[in-house]
């Protein structure tokens, strides 16, 4: 093994190099760095697409230099080595690019690509030169702190890392800052000057500072101040508990005003997508039933909400309900959408399950588009002019009101789901997911249980759809497509399957992140079919599990603290 | 005896019976009275029939990928669809340019020859690539976590190829010595027709002596049989699964062509539907056995190329065609509900289900 290793570590440096030139290339012709690139990360300086292309060049170098048994020397080199090659590859691409006309097949292949990968630089061949060096200094660099400074490599990363995501995000920062000038003109120096976007150079240097003088100080100082919190008397613990929670929720009650219509109307998609990632999360998290029609739900509430609240389509349902009295229709009509659903499908399992739920999230979809239920639906068109709802009179139709209702759905549907956690239906779900035979060999009714999951998962859907139908005030077919299913199904994967804190996190980067970052949502769910590859191989317990599985991934380390303890 | 009679009938399935027999019912009185209305033809039935046939020969190719790779890994290869799409999107760009310069016209055989090598060529590489990178990691991980990177995987392989090509319809040309048709008395079949069902025919052919007769289909069969028990028996897993993928990727590559011949349109999102309602004749046919899927194919385009017509029409509901997928779903269905072993398939114990 040994032997192997020494011998063969240039090989796979050369590899992932290979490796890491073809997705580089790749994510040119796709179009992604040509599009990144009209986002500044540093203002005038640095683009998101050369961010992208850095970041690829530095991940396979420091993935190549991670072999512990190797010495460092060899660690470095090997990294320097990938990254050469990985620029050399790219190199390669711009030849062939000048000899072939590429763009007849990939559309993406543009001059401009071309400019931004040859850095703007018109000799072509100083720019290969420097494309070269510019891979071997950042490998350098990348495969150093890897391996030649473990302490600090957490430090550096973090720094970097907290530094591109402030740049990504300062235009949420901006904007919720608006009303407070004060702020807003001491920081003015962090950004770029007004119409870039961007950091500027001194507010990238000092936030890298910031961030990794804290990290510094948490990892020489951390454990002494968390020990010191552990032994503060109950009582204060819980009074600082009580006032963070206390904060929190004035910060949600507030949030609009400080965000404005554009974000709180970014803010209502997340919490739209967070409600339907609850109730996903007790189908899959929770019962580990695989369902990918959950927008079937969804749809089915926007529907009930649309034909209640006006006309209907051709054929008047003339009841011109408020959105109070449609409310309840609409969940209920998606509970017993639900039950539909789960009778047929309680004998099948897994992968079975997964496709034939599939099915019936385009059944409905493929119903309501037909020219056969146009009469009640509107077919294409769908319906319009659907009620806001109100309160006491005020017409909640704009973004920062109709917050409040999303708000309070997703307060209502986090407190059902984690009461429902550890109940006995909860604990009902969860053996089922384990091992039905075994669920079923301890008493538990699956008939009921599972019926149950599914009208559950499709309450919320269907609250959700409801409350989607009434911010949009239409509702059409084409808005309940399967990739909403996958979106869904993303979230609460990334975040954790079965954890709640993970679904809020999960919406808040995937249902949030995309809304902001116009170049993102083109590539929305090549990212998320990324994501969800890599968090399968890697991380496949989610960003913030759910403490079994924790445990589950983590058996070594409890057994030594259960020994221990 | 009546008492345990009762006893041993659950709520599920009474559920399942009405269902049942709701849509029997349905199908029956809906084709009674299309029939007894009598608003089409023979010719225009056997018409439907034809094209059901080459539809659904290009099904089961696709559906032979879906159950060589459950066959052996019981798994679903999620992403077969866009392996499908991939081929044929690829092959597009090489069709259009032998269109240009006339070879396409002068020597349709070769040209149609060289447009099948790069499709399955495509196919067969993005095949291998997502087993490789989605799949192999995961052998030992529960079922669901191959099953969510198979989505990831399909999505990805998706927006490349939009990226890529971009992602408008493409119109692949029109082969003019494969235009006009045959005539047999009230059969009237498309020479683009009769190319599919030949060549469908075929290549199923090549594939059935390929697993019967060969030493790799041989060992094929021995790890679908038993993983760990081929390992002993000196088989390379790994090796035979790459090469299953590979097989049944070059196969959806055919499929690929056949399909652009046939509706001359292809697009990044083309391959979800057929993707879908392969997987469906998959089912259809027994998931896991190469002439159940064929079958099942077959069954499946006749279906659904009779079946809105002949259940709807009479039933007055509007544009029935619009709602051919939901009757091929709904098969799915129905299937999976009170046959999920399929025409041909065996009895699946429920923990294979």
């Amino acid at each position: 093994m040994e032997q192997e290793n020494t011998t063969s570590w240039w090989r796979k440096a050369i590899q992932s190099g290979v490796i890491g030139g073809i997705i580089a290339i790749l994510a040119g012709l796709i179009g992604m760095i040509e599009s990144f690139h009209a986002r500044d990360i540093i203002a005038g300086r640095i683009s998101m697409g050369e961010t992208l292309l850095l970041l690829i060049v530095i991940g396979f170098a420091y993935s190549s230099s991670r072999n512990e048994q190797l010495p460092i020397s060899t660690r470095v080199t090997s990294g320097v080595i990938t990254g050469v090659v990985t620029s050399l590859m790219i190199v390669l691409f711009l030849m062939l690019g000048a000899a072939v006309n590429l763009r007849s097949i990939f559309v993406n292949a543009s001059p401009a690509l071309y400019k931004i990968l040859t850095l703007e630089i018109a000799n072509t061949s100083l720019a290969y030169i420097a494309i070269i060096v510019i891979g071997a200094v950042v490998s350098l660099a990348a495969s150093l702190v890897h391996a030649a400074t473990p302490f600090w490599k957490r430090i550096i990363s973090s720094g970097f890392a907290i530094v591109l995501l402030l740049a990504l995000l300062q235009d949420l920062i901006r904007i919720s800052l608006t009303p407070f000038p004060f702020i807003t003109s001491v920081l003015s120096w962090m950004f770029g000057r007004r119409g870039q976007e961007g950091l500027s150079i001194l507010g990238a240097i000092v936030v890298f500072l910031i961030v990794a003088g804290a990290i510094y100080n948490d990892a020489k100082n951390g454990a002494a101040r968390r020990a010191r919190r552990e032994a503060l008397p109950e009582a204060a613990k819980r009074t600082r508990r009580w006032v963070n929670w206390g904060l929190l929720g004035l910060f949600l009650l507030i949030w609009p005003q400080i965000a404005g219509p554009v974000l709180s109307d970014v803010t209502n998609s997340v919490g739209l997508y967070i409600l339907m990632g609850l109730g996903l999360n007790i189908v899959v998290g929770y019962a580990g039933l695989l369902d990918l029609g959950y927008v079937a739900f969804y749809a089915l509430g926007a529907f009930t909400m649309g034909v209640l609240t006006t006309t209907g389509g051709e054929i008047f349902f003339d009841v011109r309900w408020t959105f109070w009295e449609a409310l309840p229709f609409a969940v209920i009509v998606a509970v017993l959408a639900g039950i539909m659903l789960g009778i047929p499908v309680l004998k099948i399992r897994g992968d079975y399950l997964a496709i034939i739920t599939l099915g019936f999230g385009e059944i409905i979809r493929i119903m309501f588009l037909s020219d056969f239920l146009k009469p009640y639906f509107g077919g294409s068109f769908g319906i319009v002019s659907i009620a806001s709802p109100t309160i006491g009179g005020i017409v909640l139709d704009s973004p920062q009101t109709l917050y409040y209702v999303i708000l309070a759905a997703c307060f209502v549907a986090l407190f059902v789901a984690h009461r429902l956690r550890d109940s006995r239906i909860g604990r009902a779900w969860k053996a089922i997911r384990e091992d039905e035979d075994v669920a079923q060999a301890m008493g538990i009714n699956l008939t009921a249980t599972k019926l149950l999951a599914f009208a559950t998962g499709a309450a919320f859907g269907g609250l959700s759809g409801a409350i989607f139908a009434a911010k949009l005030s239409t509702v059409y077919p084409h808005s309940f497509t399967l990739i909403t299913s996958i979106n869904v199904l993303a979230l609460i994967i990334v975040g954790g399957m079965g954890s709640l804190p993970g679904v809020i996190v999960g919406g808040l980067l995937l249902a949030g992140l995309p809304e902001l970052l116009r170049e993102f949502s083109e590539y929305r769910l090549l990212i998320f079919g990324i994501l969800l590859i890599v968090m399968m191989l890697n991380k496949p317990e989610g960003f913030v599990p759910e403490a079994v599985h924790k445990r589950e991934f983590h058996e070594d380390e409890n057994l030594s603290h259960a020994a221990g303890g | 005896m009546r008492q345990r009679f009762l006893n041993r009938i659950n709520f599920t399935d009474i559920a399942l019976g009405i269902i049942g027999a709701a849509l029997v019912g349905l199908i029956v009185i809906g084709s009674f009275k299309t029939l007894a209305e009598g608003n089409y033809t023979t010719r225009q039935w056997l018409d439907f029939v034809v094209f059901g046939i080459a539809q659904g020969s290009i099904y089961a190719l696709i559906a032979l990928g879906y159950t060589l790779v459950y066959g052996i890994l019981r798994m679903i290869n999620f992403a077969h669809s866009e392996v499908f799409m991939a081929g044929s999107f690829t092959a597009y760009f090489a069709a259009v340019s032998m269109a240009k310069s006339g070879f396409l016209e002068s020597n349709t055989i070769i040209a149609v020859l060289i447009l099948f090598a790069i499709a399955m060529f495509t196919s067969t590489a993005i095949g291998v690539l997502v087993e490789r990178v989605a799949y192999r990691p995961l052998r030992r991980a529960p079922r669901l976590v191959p099953l969510i990177t198979a989505i990831g995987a399909s999505f990805v392989l998706q927006y490349t190829f939009k990226g890529l090509y971009g992602d408008q319809f493409k119109a692949y040309p029109e082969i003019d010595t494969l235009k006009g048709s045959y005539t047999w008395g009230d059969i009237n079949i498309t020479k683009v027709q009769v190319v599919v069902i030949l060549s469908a025919a075929f290549l199923m052919l090549l594939l059935y002596l390929y697993v019967q007769f060969t030493k790799t289909g041989k060992a094929m069969r021995a790890v679908a049989e038993d993983k760990d028990v081929a390992a002993l028996m000196g088989i390379d897993v790994d090796a035979i699964i790459v090469r299953t993928f590979a097989l049944g990727a070059a196969l959806a590559g055919a499929a690929g062509i056949l399909y652009a011949i046939t509706f001359r349109q292809v697009n990044f999102f083309m391959g979800f539907i057929p993707g879908i309602k392969a997987f469906t004749a998959a089912v259809l046919g027994g998931i896991g056995n190469i002439p159940g899927a064929m079958l099942g194919g077959i069954f499946l385009g006749l279906f659904e190329s009779i079946g809105p017509i002949l259940f709807l029409d009479g039933l007055n509901v509007p544009a029935p065609y619009q709602l051919k997928d939901v009757i091929a779903f709904s098969m799915l269905v129905l299937v999976l509900l009170f046959r999920p072993s399929g025409i041909l398939g065996e009895r699946l114990s429920r923990t294979k289900a």
